[in-house]
């Protein structure tokens, strides 16, 4: 039992770390999610992490859903409730306290400088995040060309992301 | 610059008196979008909170998702907390997100009991190799499509790729690589954008 109350503490601290530095959204933090469970609790194998990924993906919502799904496979409701409500209310109290100097910091210089910096480390924390979700999955070289099949499809056509999952998996299915 | 392609009559938009959702209204419209969203719910958000429902106007709109995208955390929640708390207060942005994330989360739960029951059943296992192809292709293009705008900035590059070899390549933590980084891009790179 205090081994399940340790885990969902892990997890509360984890998750509510995460949200408060995801600057770029929810994938951006995606390297530091794996590196927390797969090579610092191994709680998961890096096989496992990227295929809970991919039910998010498959799934409707926001990505952020991974939170509440790595939650549940460890601690069950417990822990999706520990990991929904610590990924989603530190933001969102932020987001409500920034409301508030939104309208009046909206066009100031350094609001501007901040936008523009961060974005090249946006840039290369999800690249990182591809880079460790195509290493972990792409195996085999046939894996491999479903990789890059699915990211020139989505690059390259206007093709509904739901689509390109579903004729992966087909294809998968004859690897 | 994130602005959805697909917008509609965008000066009747304008001049259209927003509506004003009430707790209920909000539950029900991020609901919507929660549900239907797929890889990406911005140009989704358009369409149902603007051209459905006209809480907002698409300038309003523009305006309110610069905050989101600026502030950590998932684009779409922040969303739902600022606008569920412009029209109802703290009820409202508890109602907008509760609308959003409730059900995504029972489905995806559900999705992974499912893999959990036959992730060694050869079949489903290559079924979900499949499907795990495709998200990292996903996030491929992500990466490419947020590449783009900065391909020709050889700084923005470099520091784009010592972030993605000190993350993916040498794993070092995230707040160490943050705290290093987004000092050296904001000096670097920041002066970029507004001397454009």
């Amino acid at each position: 039992m205090s081994g399940t109350v340790e885990t969902l503490l892990y997890l509360a601290a984890i998750c509510g770390k995460l949200s408060l530095l995801s600057f770029g959204g929810a994938v951006s933090v995606l390297p530091e999610l794996q590196r927390e469970v797969v090579i610092n609790h191994h709680w998961l194998s890096a096989r496992d992490f990227s295929a809970l990924y991919a039910l998010c993906q498959a799934s409707p919502g926001p990505n952020v859903l991974i939170y509440a799904l790595i939650g549940w496979r460890l601690a069950g409701l417990a822990g999706v409730l520990t990991c929904t409500i610590m990924t989603f209310a530190p933001t969102a109290l932020l987001t409500a306290v920034a409301l508030k100097g939104w309208n009046h910091y909206q066009h100031h210089p350094w609001r501007q400088r901040i936008q523009t910096g961060l974005a090249p480390v946006t840039v290369g924390l999800i690249a990182a995040a591809a880079v460790l979700l195509s290493r972990s999955t792409a195996d085999s070289w046939p894996l491999a060309g479903i990789v890059a099949l699915s990211a020139l499809l989505a690059i390259k056509t206007r093709l509904h992301p739901l689509y390109i999952l579903l004729g992966s998996a087909l294809i998968g299915l004859l690897c | 610059m994130t602005t959805p392609t697909n917008i509609r009559s965008h000066s009747d938009e304008e001049t259209r008196p927003p509506v004003n959702p009430d707790c209920r209204e909000l539950f029900t419209g991020f609901f919507k979008l929660g549900i239907s969203a797929f890889g990406g719910a911005m140009p989704l958000a358009h369409r149902i909170l603007i051209e459905e429902r006209a809480w907002l106007t698409h300038d309003e709109f523009v305006d309110q998702l610069g905050l989101c995208q600026f502030l950590p955390g998932s684009n779409v929640a922040n969303l739902a907390v600022a606008l569920g708390g412009r029209f109802c207060g703290w009820r409202g942005a508890l109602s907008a997100l509760a609308g959003l994330v409730i059900t995504p989360t029972v489905i995806v739960v559900a999705l992974s009991t499912l893999y959990a029951r036959y992730q060694n059943d050869p079949l489903a296992h290559r079924l979900f190799n499949g499907l795990a192809c495709a998200a990292a292709g996903l996030l491929i293009q992500m990466a490419y499509k947020l590449l783009r705008p900065i391909i020709r900035r050889p700084r923005k590059i470099a520091l784009a790729a010592a972030c993605c070899v000190a993350i993916a390549s040498l794993r070092l933590p995230l707040v160490m690589t943050l705290a290093i980084m987004v000092p050296i891009s904001i000096a670097v790179s920041g002066r970029d954008g507004s001397g454009q």
